[in-house]
């Protein structure tokens, strides 16, 4: 293994030469060069909009329109479209995944290229090929389940398994941990270190500075569409590394000014929520805690906690499926429908801005007013240059970079949409902001910004119920915390007494 | 990133990804098409045109309708039948009732309304796609067409009591809607048609409604959860579909003098390739009223060249169909 290792070094498995890229007038990417290695983990970073995804859909098949070359073992190609790449050995898990919603796992991992007998898509052969593939891997999804029925996190381990069906040598993963939790997380990396023995070449893009720091052997930074530079891990601190992405210095720390609670703002007494209708078991249960104005309170819980369904329910978002008493401003919160919400001063940002964040085709000006429409229009007729003029407000609160407001928000990189998402709900003027992974796929000076926004909307007297992931932001940025386990609050903390143990331990139902 | 400005802003490349100058390239393609088989000249003449626009407005005014379902990301394929059943109900009250056409004219686009407006709330409230409650109106409408005239032609021709046919005189409001004006060069019912697509296109483009039509034909639960009526919004599509096809009911009956029970067969298929045709997607959330216009001057204009070039219907309907497929063939939204 070694010797492979240090063989590969010599020559790299994939070489990207003077890549450039533009859309219609908008150039995209410049002369980037970029080497990757066999045995190694590249770990590509940049801000938003820096254009990594654009980089490696250019080499997994998608653009097929660029400037410069690709070179795959000393060999010049240009994969026209993913399949094609697949061939030559480059899979990508992309941002935004590529499963086949309404097909099963096994023919998801064989898509495009099924196993055959006598001209007929071998289904037997493959569930069980996929069964062997998926326990080799120790993950435990039914190769027949739909797509559509598993988490994200089995969707995003899928595209995984879908990689190594191809005897992938190269496998690119765009932001995979978004929307993984930890133990999820773990499982990845223990996949990508196997993969990393097998000798693949590991391309690995992310925001988070923990993981770099972990699985990071080599760096390599854009920054507007230009490579900035190329270093191993160990001669990149994280100081360093920002500065390359950012072009200046940023802490890294979490801001939180320590708020001053004012009056109550949310009360919930026996709050329970039947996402899935009154027959079934409630996904939240008899949950009672307030939020004050001026306060982030954190919702901690792990997967299936019934958090972002809390949510939901106060958002009335499935209607009337609630019970128990919830109290806004000290007057009975109406829960009947996500409007109804909306015009009480809720908002809710959810943490799957593609399916139930955004609207793709249209316009970021469009996105960004549609839940305030009824302000901003008069008797039913919109007035375009107030959602103009409060698209522009909002994209510089939030430092959004597009080529213009027009532009249809599914062009927009990860980061940028999560903003545009971001700013529907505080274009709403909210008096209760709740959010679900609100810095999901945002770079760290965005992430830095937004941490300072929620500052600044509490010191304003808004309320924030916030869910994060990243164990570090909920305690950092919560004023206190509640922590829920299969729909029951388990835990209360206030920010001093909070520590990840006791956060994780509630979080499992050991509290 | 601050994208820099590469480029003269007018390429040809930026041009053909716009679907708008598509639609218009193929428009101007068939203008060409017109100017080389000119039928010894008849494309020049004025008359050519203004028959070409009043053939192309039934189809035109269905279009817009079907324009509004689509970008919901629906589909409406009753209206065909509702053109008919309007056509029936206006014949019958204005020719055999003799009633106002104040009274008659509210009427009919009430019914059309709340035929659409039936298939829509079905859609809306009960998750029935779209395809199968519009198919289920269009066969209602039908039936209910044929029942209402008594499976014959409602003409003014009126049957007496003592069973001889006794002829009346064509209603006044035929005759105004089948009018010419300016001088005999443009027909009333392409005023009509113009008029619709303005109506329609003031709501897509400036209405809150119609904004929320996009974000339904975009992202249904995104809306639902931005705080848009899913419902009521969808319900509304289909009942302005319903009202513009008794709108185009209203001209085919004035231009036939007659309520035919068997009109408008399939021009529901002719309304949707219009609206394609035009670069409007049938996935929704995308596309407009100025591009169906387009799309549907287009195929009209195709029609009528193939027709004064004497090409016989079966070659017009087999060219009109490959044609169909090369213009939606370019309007792919391809990825670069
Ligand atoms: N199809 C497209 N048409 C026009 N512009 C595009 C298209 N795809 C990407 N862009 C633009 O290219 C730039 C780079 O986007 P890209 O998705 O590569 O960024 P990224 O580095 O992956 O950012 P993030 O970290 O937010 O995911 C962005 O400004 C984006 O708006
Ligand atoms: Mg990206």
């Amino acid at each position: 293994m070694t010797l492979l290792a240090a063989d590969s070094l010599r020559s790299p498995l994939v070489r990207l030469r003077g890549i450039g890229k533009r859309f219609g007038p908008v150039q995209v990417l410049r002369g980037v060069d970029l080497d990757i290695f066999g045995g190694e983990v590249l770990v590509l970073a940049g801000e938003n909009g820096a254009g990594k995804s654009t980089l490696i859909k250019i080499l997994g098949g998608v653009h097929t329109d660029f400037d410069g070359t690709i070179e795959i073992d000393g060999q010049v190609v240009r994969p026209r479209s993913p399949l094609e790449a697949a061939a030559l050995g480059v899979a990508i898990i992309f941002q935004e995944l590529s499963l086949v919603p309404t097909l099963t796992v096994a023919d998801n991992i064989f898509l495009g290229r099924p196993l055959t007998r006598r001209g007929f898509v071998d289904d037997a052969g493959q569930r069980a090929a996929a069964r062997r593939l998926l326990d080799q891997l120790g993950l435990d999804i039914d190769v027949d389940q739909r797509v559509e029925d598993l988490s994200i996190a089995q969707q995003q381990l899928t595209e995984v398994a879908k990689a190594l069906a191809r005897d992938a040598r190269v496998i690119v993963m765009d932001e995979p941990t978004s929307a993984l939790n930890a133990p999820e997380v773990e499982k990845l990396f223990g996949l990508i270190a196997d993969l990393k023995a097998r000798g693949c070449g590991i391309v690995y893009i992310t925001h988070k500075m923990e993981e770099i720091e972990r699985i990071a052997d080599r760096i390599a930074v854009l920054r507007d569409g230009e490579h900035v530079g190329a270093a191993p891990a160990a001669e990149l601190p994280p100081a360093k590394l920002v500065n390359w992405m950012v072009g200046r210095e940023v802490e890294h720390q979490f801001p939180r000014h320590a708020g001053q609670p004012g009056a109550e703002r949310l009360r919930l007494d026996g709050f329970s929520v039947w996402r899935n209708g009154r027959g079934n078991r409630p996904t939240v249960e008899g949950v009672s805690f307030s939020v004050h104005a001026g306060e982030i309170l954190g919702v901690g819980g792990l997967q299936g906690s019934g958090a972002s369904d809390l949510f939901g329910g106060l958002f009335g978002a499935y209607g009337a499926q609630v019970g128990g008493q919830a109290w806004l401003d000290s007057r009975p919160l109406a829960i009947a429908s996500p409007r109804r919400a909306i015009d009480q001063g809720l908002a809710w940002l959810t943490n799957d801005r593609k399916a139930t964040g955004l609207v793709l085709p249209l316009s970021i000006i469009a996105n960004a007013t549609l839940a305030d429409l009824p302000r901003l229009s008069t008797a039913g007729w919109r007035r375009p240059p107030l959602e103009i003029a409060a698209a522009r407000e909002q994209g510089a609160t939030l430092a959004l970079r597009a080529a213009s407001l027009d532009m249809e928000v599914g062009l927009l990189s990860g980061g940028n949409q999560q903003k545009v998402a971001l700013a529907k709900w505080l274009q709403t003027r909210p008096r209760l902001l709740l959010l679900d992974e609100p810095t999901r796929g945002i770079d760290i000076g965005a992430k830095r910004e937004i941490y300072q926004l929620m500052n600044d909307l509490t010191a304003r007297g808004l309320a924030i119920l916030l869910i994060t992931s990243e164990l570090p932001e909920l305690l950092a940025l919560s004023d206190r915390l509640v922590v829920l386990h299969r729909g029951r609050l388990t835990a209360e903390f206030s920010r001093a007494e909070a520590t990840p143990e006791k956060v994780l331990a509630a979080a499992m139902g050991r509290a | 990133m601050t994208p820099e400005q590469t480029g003269s802003a007018f390429s040809p490349a930026r041009l053909w990804s716009n679907p708008a100058s598509r639609a218009l390239i193929a428009l101007v393609l068939v203008f060409v098409l017109g100017c080389v088989f000119n039928a010894d000249g008849a494309f020049f003449k004025l008359g050519t045109h203004r028959d070409t626009l009043r053939q192309a407005s039934v189809f035109g005014i269905l279009a817009c309708g079907m324009t509004l379902v689509i970008i919901s990301g629906g589909i409406d394929l009753a209206v065909g039948s509702v053109l008919a059943l309007v056509a029936v109900a206006f014949s019958l009250m204005s020719i055999h009732w003799n009633w106002s056409p104040w009274v008659v004219l509210p009427l009919c686009l009430l019914l059309g309304a709340a035929a659409g407006g039936m298939a829509g709330g079905v859609t809306a409230w009960f998750g029935i796609q779209p395809f199968i409650a519009t198919l289920a109106m269009m066969v209602f409408a039908r039936g209910l067409a044929k029942t209402l005239s008594g499976g014959m032609k409602v003409s003014t021709a009126v049957k007496q009591a003592d069973g001889n046919y006794h002829y009346v005189d064509v209603p006044a409001i035929f005759r105004f809607i089948d009018n010419r004006i300016l001088g005999g060069h443009l027909s009333m019912v392409t005023v009509i048609f113009a008029l619709c697509a303005a109506v329609a296109w003031v709501l897509l483009a400036r209405h809150r409604w119609g904004r929320e039509l996009y974000a339904i034909g975009g992202n249904e639960e995104a809306a639902r959860l931005s705080g848009v009526s899913v419902a009521w919004t969808k319900l509304l599509a289909y009942a302005a579909s319903g009202a513009l096809a008794a709108v185009a009911g209203l001209c085919q009956a004035a231009q036939e003098q007659q309520g035919d029970p068997e009109a408008g067969v399939g021009y529901e298929l002719t309304a949707i390739a219009m609206v394609v045709i035009g670069g409007t997607p049938l996935t929704g959330g995308r596309g407009g009223i100025g591009l169906t216009l387009l799309g549907t001057l287009t195929i009209g204009y195709l029609d009528k060249i193939l027709s004064i070039n004497a090409v016989p219907e079966a070659s017009r309907l087999m060219l009109t169909g490959a044609i169909i497929v090369a213009a939606v063939l370019t309007q792919r939204r391809r990825r670069s």
